[in-house]
């Protein structure tokens, strides 16, 4: 038995009911069985070999597991700190220690040089807090979203979005470093709480009171697990509602298309966002908005989170989630699959080549959409 | 001072409670706020572990109640404020319209009939319908009309019908007051909202019902008929699902329900027993047949075919046509899905919205849980922490029908010890039934 684990994460007061195990996107395709590695966990003697097995990286920490665990227990944790004595240890995949150094020399997982971090906005004419501008309001890009050259597409079009409406932001230019969401998640606490630290030292130096994220990863880091000071932190989807809602943005523009919406785990399961993304959807003329059978709540994970990014499944774990999710939304006749998360961007686009559908189907951020119906038609 | 006993909630409870009391001479005040008495026990199909009909035992103590010399029967009614102590409470009743007086109406139903309006029906759980002008359920007591101005248009068609001139579309609220020298409150409970548990498909699937559901469903009373059926088509494989809205930490129930494990055994035995071909599954986390002769029953059930998985159902979605319900089972350690026609929630047991007020009004404690505060859990579950107030069933905590009879029955007793001696004495020979 190990106690420091039994202990830290409550596992002796787990009734074994299989609620975590049955909601988890990931068992029912390969090996990590949630429920079943608690009582190991509580039980056995060989954790070092317990916590060696490669399916401990398959989480994706979607947290449908603790999120539905009727004990009040936050499984998802569990894996996170096997994950952190694995660091410890250093006996992580590849990977993963690639993506935990790039975080640490460059601010970002991908190991895109930090002097390039604000080029994105180049030719924009964004406001810059390191530069001496004043602003309401900080956009906080993230690493994805700065550096991807598929993602930048939707922090352009959140950024000339807001532009247009005159509205009162600013960027941390190359100062920005990454959030620390997936590196807390891939087990670097120590790392995370230095980012965690950088980060903060920079909203306090700017004075920053108001957040607003592209990625649901870093609104929920900084919602939930940074000492934030009392900051407002939004989501960009919520911003653009608002604007929506106050007439303050219009569209001219017209979508003449089938749209469905992919809930990403850390905006709606986590956070509870559900409507305000719809909002926006069901706002653009022309538009015929669709459901998935699984959303909401019940969203289907697309696998991205929980440093799923930059490590592979393990072996035997089935195909991606995201191709169940494109299959789905190609049966029920949608032209576009919108979401509202680099991560699901990235890994349903993806997912649309490899099953070679690009023809019936496209994945696009919101703000994609947002920015060509504002264009007059 | 008094020695009459006011008791809050007509289910079965309440009854009991009511009717132990006055049998000694008593006089007794039952307020009911539902058009009818009878609770949620008469709405079942059956009940376990016997499986004999709720309406053959119910509706005899329904009839006594109303027929009794000493109860004073106040239906549709609630209490609006109590102030005073033991020996001692004055209460305030709001007597509410029902439009329809009740010293006229001869129950022919000409109204309902007439009316133009129809809406879900509470008694069938919005599964079937009834009028703006309706009796709840055909063996209501007492056996009056109620119109429900929420819904009706002022149509008066009614009027133009009821040959007993009952219909007064003018008539307001009454209040009276009574001197009382103890409470039994017999307050009851009410079914989970299993929209709560959203991953489990309440109200977004019409085939995902609560167990209080297929009750009506199988009810020869019911809005089938007694046919367990969905769009029209008898279910071949049902999955039940236990523990909806029961030791949840993440709805904020963390107790246990009591009742639902038995419930649940019983509604299966119900599919087994009108679909003799149906696939049936339980998932559950324990199984609780604590009661005399439960654990027998649910051997029983379980002869019967229905299999049993340990595991409860974390999603319900669809595919294609089927519902698809998916579980570990946690004793083989695997996955699976069910493609299920019908699901099948055990809903659990929870506080009634109006408790809290309740509790205000009567300034008395409610509990962690938001049940009635018993004095002590072990030897005082009747007796609420203020002298002359008692709990009995449901009120109290989740707790069958067997074990609420038995706190009415000890909840009368307290109030009786309170009242005996009081002024007025009973003038009456005790009466035995």
């Amino acid at each position: 038995m190990n106690l420091v684990f039994a202990e830290k994460y409550d596992l002796f007061k787990c009734f074994q009911c299989g609620k975590c195990s049955a909601g988890c996107p990931v068992l029912m395709k390969g090996p990590l069985n949630i429920r079943r590695l608690i009582r190991e966990v509580l039980l056995r003697d060989d954790l070092v070999s317990i916590c060696q097995r490669s399916e401990i990286w398959d989480c994706t920490t979607c947290q449908a597991c603790t999120l539905r665990c009727p004990r009040g227990l936050r499984p998802h944790e569990l894996l996170m700190g096997i994950r952190g004595s694995l660091v410890e240890a250093g006996k992580i995949p590849e990977t993963v220690s690639e993506a935990l150094e790039n975080v640490f020399k460059q601010g970002n997982p991908w190991g895109w040089p930090r002097s390039k971090r604000h080029e994105w906005a180049a030719d924009l004419g964004v406001k810059d807090l390191t530069r001496g501008d004043r602003a309401g309001r900080l956009l906080f890009v993230g690493c994805a979203p700065a550096y991807d050259p598929r993602v930048q597409s939707v922090t352009r079009a959140l950024a000339g979005t807001l532009l247009s409406l005159k509205a009162d932001f600013a960027i941390l230019g190359n100062e920005e470093t990454c959030c620390g969401s997936e590196v807390r998640r891939m087990g670097e606490e120590g790392l995370f709480e230095m980012l965690a630290e950088d980060n903060s030292r920079l909203f306090s130096k700017y004075n920053v009171t108001d957040i607003m994220t592209i990625s649901p990863h870093c609104y929920n880091v900084f919602k939930n697990e940074y000492q934030n000071g009392g900051r407002q932190v939004k989501h960009y989807t919520q911003v653009i509602s608002g604007l929506i809602g106050e007439g303050k943005l219009t569209f001219p523009g017209k979508l003449e298309k089938v749209v469905t919406y992919h809930d990403p785990c850390y905006l709606g399961k986590q956070n509870g966002i559900f409507d305000e993304p719809r909002n926006i959807i069901k706002a653009i003329p022309g538009i015929n908005f669709i459901e998935f059978d699984r959303s909401r709540e019940r969203s289907l994970c697309c696998e991205g989170g929980g440093g799923r990014m930059f490590v592979e499944a393990s072996p035997g774990s089935g195909e991606r989630l995201a191709l169940t999710r494109i299959a789905d939304a190609v049966k029920m006749g949608a032209d576009i699959v919108a979401t509202a998360c680099p991560f699901c961007l990235l890994n349903l686009e993806d997912a649309v080549k490899t099953a070679g559908c690009e023809d019936k189907i496209q994945v696009r951020d919101i703000m994609e959409l947002v920015a060509e119906a504002i264009r007059p038609a | 001072m008094s020695n009459a006993v006011l008791v809050i909630g007509g289910g079965i409870a309440g009854m009991q409670a009511a009717l132990d009391v006055a049998n000694t001479g008593h006089k007794v005040v039952l307020v009911e706020k539902a058009p009818s008495i009878g609770g949620h026990m008469l709405q079942f199909s059956e009940v376990f572990p016997t499986l004999d009909c709720p309406q053959c035992i119910g509706t005899p103590k329904m009839t006594e109640v109303s027929a009794h010399p000493n109860i004073e029967l106040m239906t549709y009614s609630e209490v609006e404020s109590v102030s005073g102590s033991i020996g001692r409470f004055n209460v305030k009743i709001r007597k509410k319209s029902r439009f329809i007086d009740a010293a006229r109406c001869t129950g022919c139903g000409e109204c309902a009939i007439a009316c133009p309006i129809s809406v879900p029906s509470e008694w069938d759980l919005a599964l079937g319908q009834r009028k703006a002008a309706y009796i709840p359920f055909p063996q209501a007591v007492p056996a009056v009309y109620t119109i429900d101005k929420t819904a009706c248009v002022e149509c008066r068609k009614c009027e133009k019908v009821c040959d007993a001139a009952a219909i007064n579309f003018e008539a307001e609220d009454e209040f009276v007051e009574r001197v009382i020298g103890a409470i039994i409150l017999a307050t009851g409970y009410e079914v989970f909202d299993a929209s709560l548990k959203p991953e489990l498909g309440y109200g977004t699937y019409p085939n995902v019902i609560t167990g209080y559901e297929l009750e009506r469903l199988d009810q020869a009373g019911g809005p089938t008929g007694g046919k367990i059926e969905v769009n029209g088509k008898e279910p071949q494989n049902v999955v039940f699902i236990q523990c909806v809205g029961s030791r949840d930490k993440s709805v904020g129930v963390e107790y246990c329900s009591r009742v639902c494990c038995m419930a649940t055994a019983k509604q299966a035995h119900y599919v087994r027993h009108k679909i003799p071909g149906a696939r049936v599954t339980v998932c559950y986390i324990d199984i609780r047949a604590f009661g005399k002769r439960y654990e027998e029953f649910y051997e029983r059930v379980q002869g019967e075919g229905v299999i049993y998985r340990r595991g409860v159902v974390s999603e319900v979605y669809k595919r294609d046509d089927k519902l698809v319900v998916r579980a570990e089972d946690t004793l083989l350690g695997e996955m699976f899905e069910e493609e299920a026609d019908l699901v099948v929630l055990a809903a659990g047991i929870v506080p009634g919205k109006a408790t809290v007020e309740l509790a205000e009004k009567l300034n008395i404690p409610l509990g962690p849980d938001g049940f009635f505060l018993e004095n002590n859990p072990k030897l005082a579950a009747m007796e609420s922490g203020v002298p002359g107030i008692y709990l009995a069933g449901c009120a109290e905590g989740p707790k069958d029908i067997s074990d609420s009879v038995v706190q009415a029955g000890a909840a009368a007793f307290m109030a009786l010890l309170a009242v005996v001696g009081a002024e007025g004495e009973p003038d009456r020979e005790p009466v035995r039934s």
